[in-house]
């Protein structure tokens, strides 16, 4: 078990491309690090130049304070799942496992051991002498998982495991990876590009976009306080609106309305204004509000999404059933509540205020 | 499609039918020959019902010193088709899957140059180049030789560009997992691709292996000495006889014996095949 610390890599491509860009990460020990961004951001480059899969163009990667750039992946003291798996066909659950161990000289008597105590974990005992063809998906998934489990590895490294699995199947096995993750408390990198999955499984999460990092922060942090539009657009369902607004004094206009911030705002003149769904309410009579003609709703059962106009921006409200809905709706806000970010490259402005309930997990809608 | 026209299926039955009795005619007269004597098939057609010298032709073939004329016995024939075909199945599988291995899975200079090279050698059937191939062959001293007769025959590209396509197919994936779990190059190889590609193998066996035991052409060339003729030649050779009569009887038998090899490898890899392919598609 160990620490990973990622200085200043870069991938390059032939032609000039680079598609990681001087990231810099330094995980702990048992941490678990969740890599999360759109397609194309660079987060599954990233993760295979740590297994060493593919090669470090610059920049310095080290497991355990041994810097292994120029190391093969099996010298790595790593173990990687794969997105489809990648089992061997011709081998049976038992050989798969135990294929890595054989490969290193482990004796036949801790081999077996090994397996066995990885394939309890797992609950996959009774298909040990199977082919991989003969299992389901998740059965797959959990021998994956195994592969990786009986190395007793200083990392694991997932490449999207789950996306392979339907969509029950994957809450499940998120929560199984986690717990599993708690109990060897083995440091843990997963790349995903699912938010969701992100923000459920992750100590902390490292948002990427273009090759470079938009922000590192456990997952409430981001949450509530995004580091960039991008963030604020990509983590959270509904995504957080956001919208033009102008800044004056203690003022922020937005379309028609006009929301008294009660204190001075961090910058001046046009931002762009984040609000989460679930931050807007119904405004009370004679206070200060957003008018937003009512699109269309969303019924979700615990909440509906509504979806609407204020002026001529789009705007989604996520309020309780309970509430009626007409034509036209009143919207507040706590102002405390509000995202600024720079209209000019999309960075916050001012500090993010985490509510002091923070610490409780999320309530995700789905 | 469930189709229910009985005149359809009549008339595809039909052409099934036709089509295999045109195909099955002359190993079928072929057989009907070798049971007759030489006197019923020199006085004019060939009957089609079985005769009564089966046991007497076939054990004469079998056992006689000479099969005819200045060649060697039957059975020191069929051993040489049998050494032959053996070696170029095995020879041209274990080059082609090596060279297969090396072209999809490492990074050298001129890769690409070296895959065409092996390539267009496909565009040239062996008949267009046996000149050529003849003189260096002679040159290197093959003539009358096992290397002689077999080597030319190994080098090709089919084998090759196949199991090139099949290594396509496996996922990159397959080599990283391999690559993590410590195995080298040569232990993904013998321990990931070859099992793998078993069901492969077992298809060119039974190409190659035909490929070899009809090769008729190189071995005539290449071999003067009677010691390494093959049954091909052999039987080319009784049906060549200067003066006397042409042993007809004694030819179809040997013909008949010299297709059940090939017929007898079909049905044995055949089960293999299958064999293969359930246990891969549980």
């Amino acid at each position: 078990m160990a620490g990973i610390k990622i200085a200043g890599v870069s991938k390059i491509y032939a032609g000039g491309v680079k598609a990681v860009n001087s990231v810099s990460i330094d995980i702990a020990d048992g941490e678990f690090i969740v890599l999360v961004g759109p397609s194309g951001c660079g987060k599954s480059t990233l993760l295979r130049m740590i297994a060493g899969l593919e090669g470090i163009s610059d920049g310095e990667v080290s497991i355990g304070g041994r810097v292994v750039n120029r190391m093969e992946p099996a010298e790595r003291d790593i173990a990687m799942v794969f997105q489809n798996y990648a089992l061997y066909p011709h081998m049976t659950v038992y050989q798969n496992l135990a294929y890595g161990l054989r490969n290193r000289g482990t004796p036949k008597a801790e081999i077996d051991a090994r397996v066995a105590e990885a394939a309890r974990m797992l609950e996959i005992t009774q298909y040990l002498e199977r082919k991989p063809r003969a299992l389901s998906g998740g059965q797959r998934q959990r021998v994956a998982m195994g592969r990786a489990i009986v190395r007793k590895p200083a990392a694991f490294l997932f490449d999207e495991p789950l996306s392979n699995l339907d969509a029950k199947l994957r809450v499940s096995m998120r929560g199984e990876i986690k717990r599993l993750q708690r109990r060897l408390g083995t440091t843990s990198i997963y790349v995903t590009h699912d938010q969701l999955e992100a923000m459920t499984l992750a100590d902390r999460l490292v948002v990427l976009n273009g090759g470079r990092i938009e922000q590192i922060g456990s997952p409430l942090e981001v949450y509530h306080a995004p580091a960039s539009t991008f963030v604020a657009s990509f983590i959270g369902s509904p995504a957080m609106n956001l919208v033009s607004g102008e800044l004056h004094g203690n003022r922020l206009a937005i379309g028609p309305a006009v929301i008294e911030l009660g204190a001075q705002a961090p910058a001046s003149g046009p931002v762009t204004v984040g609000i989460r769904a679930e931050d807007l309410r119904l405004a009370r009579d004679g206070e200060a509000a957003l008018p937003l003609n009512v699109d269309y709703v969303e019924e979700l059962g615990a909440q509906r999404l509504v979806h609407g106009q204020v002026g001529d921006q789009m705007l989604t409200v996520a309020l309780s059933p309970a509430i009626a809905i007409g034509e036209q709706l009143s919207l507040a806000i706590d102002p405390a509540r509000l995202h600024f970010f720079a209209v000019d490259g999309g960075r916050r402005i001012g500090e993010g205020s985490v509510p002091a309930h923070a610490s409780a997990p999320v309530a995700q809608p789905v | 499609m469930v189709e229910n026209r009985p005149f359809l299926t009549f008339l595809t039955h039909a052409f099934l039918i036709l089509g295999f009795a045109v195909v099955a005619l002359p190993v079928y007269v072929a057989i009907i020959a070798s049971t007759h004597d030489i006197a019923t098939l020199m006085s004019g057609p060939v009957p089609l019902l079985p005769g009564s010298h089966l046991i007497e032709n076939y054990s004469m073939i079998l056992t006689s010193a000479s099969a005819a004329n200045g060649l060697p016995n039957y059975s020191h024939m069929a051993l040489n088709s049998l050494i032959m075909a053996v070696a170029i199945t095995v020879g041209k599988i274990s080059i082609s899957i090596l060279s297969a291995f090396a072209i999809v899975y490492f990074r050298f200079p001129f890769r690409q140059l070296a895959f065409w090279i092996i390539f267009v050698t496909l565009m040239l059937p062996v008949e267009v180049r046996i000149m050529p191939t003849y003189k260096i062959v002679a040159d290197l001293g093959m003539l009358n030789s096992w290397a002689g007769l077999t080597i030319p025959l190994i080098a090709s590209a089919t084998a090759t560009f196949l199991f090139r396509q099949f290594f396509m197919t496996v996922p990159d994936e397959m080599l990283e997992a391999a690559r993590v779990d410590g195995a080298g190059p040569m232990k993904f190889f013998r321990d990931i691709l070859l099992p793998l590609s078993r069901t492969n193998i077992g298809a060119l066996c039974v190409i190659l292996f035909i490929y070899g035991w009809v090769q008729y052409l190189w071995p005539l060339l290449v071999t003067t000495d009677p010691g390494y003729y093959t049954l091909m030649m052999g039987m080319k050779r009784m049906v060549t006889v200067q003066d006397g009569v042409i042993q007809w009887q004694l030819v179809m038998a040997g013909s008949v014996l010299a297709m059940l090899p090939p017929i007898l490898i079909v049905i044995f890899m055949q089960r293999l095949f299958i064999r293969g392919l359930t246990e891969t598609e549980k």
